[in-house]
């Protein structure tokens, strides 16, 4: 059957490592970049300077750029600033040699992801997270645990907790991944992504939970949530600040406003404030499993790092003041509108049978966790949550 | 599966209060019209499906590791991984990164979960090959040049041709770029010699590492290629799109022939061991999977929408590579600049020579001297590195578009742009500057074209310099302080084959071709380009006229 074949052989080379010794024959780390740690993180060699910088090794620039003459990822994409960002790139000419400052150059690539994200952590993550609803979801449907939801419950399922969706598949893709093309590092703009994706996959998450329910639940209306996110005035101002939230064009600010003051505002005040709360009472145990997953995603791993990085630009050696007020007046910008949406979506509180806790109460908790990510920030309270 | 496909078409709505920025032009139009999601995919099947590929890669790492399998693997073939391994992290980190410039430039919502899915696909093959890299660096016997991989990449001539597989995704006319260039043609043509024609020459030099990480990485590639595939479809219902259709083919063909046929043809052809006749050549593979796979039944048909297809670029490649020794020209060259490199290019042997004559035939006249001229002069004796030996080697000038040196002398073309006078590999190379990227082309004005930047003659930036301080200032030295990263030969076991900064303190300056052409006047131009025109083959001198 092999007659013909002509395969290559292996051959004996004895080409592992300390088979013979010579210079740099134990010199097994990238060394490339200094690690944050004492010791490099496998997150580290995979992540750090894989995006070049023209302030370091870059030594013969950006070869391709926008019609302005632009390349890479300049650093005036946002108004913040790192240590070292208002040095110039240094400048080419012959005989200029090719070096750059020494690395790191910018307190840009001194921010390292805290959740550590590359491939093999994010797919066994996220993983783990579709499989886990899948069965929750399957164990409900078999133990019939939707007839006990009452018919207000159904109402308030395929309308509210539909329309959400809405809201995570917007920012995920015109938010999130818009801005992985924006920052100056490679740690930045993988972080991202994956603050991305976690957003896309909450959304069709509650796309396919709406799905089956659809087809368990009689007269469950799959499409309601549509029109309740197109029309319903409850929603109306969660949909423009959304909306606003996709206009950004400073990424900083993108994720700065989505991270640290819409999402505790008005994603976890909708979540945890009000579905979370509401569900049991309502006689559901399914759709808290569903939108904890969102929860956790948030609190634990997407604030986490956007707190890391925020964090570094507000104790920032050279910028910490520009950073703090430029910050400070975002959240003056922002909060209002923050807290305009919530106010907005205020009535819906009140449509379940068996009521959450006030609404008031759920926006004091939510203002009171806000103020402790800022104090965490470094940056004050501003004047406008008081609203 | 159908159903929950269907399901998440719900998510995409249009705004009504703001409108998303919009932060990348083109000069491309799009109809808005209901699309379907070429994808199909569900993130609920995604996610496992991706991690189950995981388990296959990590476990084969394990594998490997517990097998010794760096007892088995060639030399030759890792040393050139160096390179490759150093460039293609960037270029799949920069496909996610592209992604974002379709958003707003291409209106159709269903594209857009197919753009985001490969966003973190293009995130998992970065990082999944920096794993193998640091994989190769902890078991191999070298980790010079894996060491100081990224560093190196940066500031290398190599690592800078290699660039342009990813910054040409992600800057200039949005569709140009994501689109045209990414997909349509890099991805679509030339990812498949990558990604099927090297795994299988890792495997031939006892590396089935590279072959795991690599089929894992292009599996996901032909979901990339539908995203292509659709918008590619819009752009030509638009009668108005065609002529810069044509003109983006035509470069981003142009472009990734002489950067991809540059690297992918040396590693295949002089990065391997396997010298069995019937393995194929390059020159066989391209004719395979590109010219016949891509341009045939890929490309050609879609001249029925109205696509115009560069019929003769297509041909002109495969006249590069097959009539005018591309491959061989740019091995030679890498060889050639061995010292300012960091990885270690060992001579070729009989074995090889008869390989190169048995495929290419009349390659032994060509190259045979000058390869038997590298073994002579690689361990040092006294002598200089090759680059400063009289061998019958004109060392090139660069081409100011693709950064490939100028080596099929015969088609060099200069130009003067601004001011400076410029060398092109090929007269589609000058026409990619002087006329493709440009804010207008052929009286149409294209004002989100992109620009070539930067400083694109790596010679220049070390003009009048020492060879030693250059290979210092780069940093390809081992951390005995003197020992070069790069080596002309294999061996590890005697210091005094080893070539190091003193030896490079010996040789005269870099002088920067492109410095010196500047410098001559218009008529030594002229005669200078009617010598250049007539060296070659393999570099050598022009003939002396009778
Ligand atoms: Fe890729
Ligand atoms: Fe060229």
């Amino acid at each position: 059957m092999t007659t013909g074949r002509d395969l290559p052989k292996p051959h004996f080379t004895d080409a592992e490592a300390g088979a013979q010794e010579f210079p740099d024959s134990t010199a097994r780390r990238f060394n490339y970049y200094t690690p944050q740690k004492r010791k490099q993180t496998h997150y580290e060699d995979v992540t750090v300077e894989v995006q070049p910088d023209p302030r370091h090794y870059l030594a013969q620039g950006w070869l391709y750029g926008f019609s302005d003459g632009r390349g890479g990822y300049p650093l005036d994409w946002t108004a913040l600033k790192a240590w070292g960002s208002d040095r110039p790139e240094p400048k080419r000419y012959p005989g200029s040699g090719g070096k750059g400052y020494d690395w790191p150059a910018t307190g840009w690539h001194e921010f390292r992801d805290p959740n550590e994200e590359w491939e093999l952590t994010f797919y066994r993550y996220n993983s783990n997270v579709v499989r886990q609803l899948n069965q929750n979801i399957d164990a409900a449907r078999q133990s019939k645990a939707f007839e006990q939801w009452n018919r207000n419950w159904v109402t308030f399922v395929e309308r509210h907790l539909g329309a959400w969706m809405h809201v995570d598949h917007g920012l995920g893709l015109y938010l999130f991944a818009n801005a992985n093309r924006r920052a100056p590092t490679n740690m930045h703009n993988n972080a991202i992504s994956v603050n991305s994706m976690h957003r896309i996959r909450a959304a069709q998450d509650l796309a396919l939970y709406n799905l089956t329910l659809s087809e368990e639940v009689p007269d469950f209306d799959g499409a309601a949530h549509i029109e309740t996110w197109n029309s319903d005035p409850a929603w109306q101002g969660v949909r423009k600040v959304a909306e606003q939230l996709t206009g950004i064009d400073d990424w900083c600010e993108a994720i700065f406003a989505a991270n640290v003051i819409f999402e505790p505002l008005v994603g976890e005040l909708f979540r945890s404030g009000l579905v979370q709360q509401a569900a049991p009472r309502n006689g559901d145990f399914v759709t808290p499993t569903v939108i904890g997953a969102e929860e956790y995603d948030y609190a634990e791993r997407d604030l986490r790092y956007t707190t890391a990085m925020f964090v570094l630009l507000t104790n920032d050696r050279e910028f910490a003041d520009h950073n703090k007020a430029l910050l400070q007046q975002w959240l003056s910008t922002w909060v209002p509108r923050a807290i305009d949406a919530a106010r907005t979506l205020q009535p819906i509180w009140s449509q379940p049978d068996s009521k959450p806790p006030r609404f008031e109460d759920g926006l004091d908790r939510a203002k009171s966790r806000f103020s402790g990510i800022l104090s965490d920030l470094g940056l004050e309270t501003p004047k406008e949550l008081a609203q | 599966m159908a159903k929950a496909h269907q399901k998440i078409q719900e998510l995409s709505w249009e705004p009504q209060y703001h409108e998303p920025v919009a932060q990348y032009g083109t000069d491309y139009t799009f109809e808005k019209s209901q699309k379907k999601d070429p994808l199909k995919q569900v993130l609920r099947s995604y996610f496992p499906m991706q991690e189950e590929k995981d388990h296959r890669v990590y476990g084969a790492s394990d594998g490997a590791i517990r097998g010794n399998m760096f007892r088995q693997v060639q030399e030759r073939w890792l040393e050139w991984q160096k390179l490759f391994l150093s460039i293609i992290p960037l270029p799949e980190v920069s496909a996610a990164r592209a992604m974002p410039l379709l958003f707003r430039t291409v209106p159709n919502p269903e594209l857009h979960n197919g753009q985001a899915i490969q966003m973190i696909d293009e995130v998992r093959h970065s990082t999944i090959q920096q794993n193998l890299k640091r994989l190769y660096m902890n078991n191999y016997i070298d980790p010079a040049g894996f060491n100081n991989s990224l560093r190196n990449f940066h500031n290398d001539y190599c690592g800078t041709i290699g660039r342009q597989f990813a910054e040409g995704f992600i800057t200039g006319d949005a569709i140009t770029a994501a689109s045209i260039y990414l997909t349509i043609v890099a991805e679509t043509a030339f990812t498949n010699t990558l990604f099927v024609a090297m795994p299988a020459e890792a495997a031939a030099n006892g590396d089935y590492l590279l072959p795991t990480v690599f089929h894992s990485v292009q599996s996901d590639e032909s979901r990339h290629i539908s995203n292509g595939y659709a918008t590619l479809l819009m752009a030509l219902a638009d009668e108005g799109n065609h002529q810069l259709l044509e003109r983006d083919l035509r470069y981003a063909w142009w472009n990734n022939h002489r950067v991809v046929d540059a690297a992918i043809g040396t590693f295949i052809e002089y990065g391997t061991k396997d010298r069995r006749k019937d393995r194929e050549s390059y020159a066989e593979m391209w004719r395979r999977w590109i010219y016949d796979d891509y341009y045939r039944s890929y490309l050609v048909p879609l001249e029925k929408y109205g696509l115009v297809i560069p019929h003769d670029l297509i041909e002109e490649a495969w006249n590069q590579i097959w009539n005018k020794g591309y491959v061989h020209e740019v091995a030679q060259f890498f060889a050639t600049g061995w010292l300012a490199n960091y990885w270690r290019i060992d001579p070729m042997t009989d074995t090889d020579f008869e390989w190169f004559e048995y495929k290419y035939p009349g390659w032994y006249d060509k190259y045979g001297k000058w390869w038997e001229n590298y073994n002579r002069l690689s361990t040092p004796n006294g002598h200089h590195p090759i680059v400063a030996e009289n061998v019958d080697y004109v060392y090139p000038h660069r081409c100011w578009t693709c950064m490939v040196p100028c080596l099929v002398r015969e088609d060099m073309v200069i130009d003067e742009i601004d001011g400076q006078v410029r060398t092109y590999c090929h007269e589609m190379c000058r026409w990619t500057d002087v006329e493709a990227f440009r804010p207008t082309y052929q009286g149409r004005s294209t004002p989100n074209m992109g620009k070539l930047i930067g400083n694109r003659e790596w010679e220049t930036l070390y003009h009048g310099w020492n060879w030693a301080d250059v290979v210092s200032d780069m940093g390809y030295v081992r951390d005995d302080g003197k020992t070069m990263v790069a080596q002309p030969h294999l061996n590890l076991d005697d210091p005094k084959k080893m070539w190091t900064l003193d030896h490079l303190r010996k040789m005269g300056p870099v002088l920067s071709p492109n410095v010196i052409l500047n410098e001559m006047t218009p008529e030594e131009r002229v005669a200078f380009k009617a010598d250049y025109n007539r060296q070659g083959p393999a570099g050598r001198p022009a003939p002396v006229d009778a």
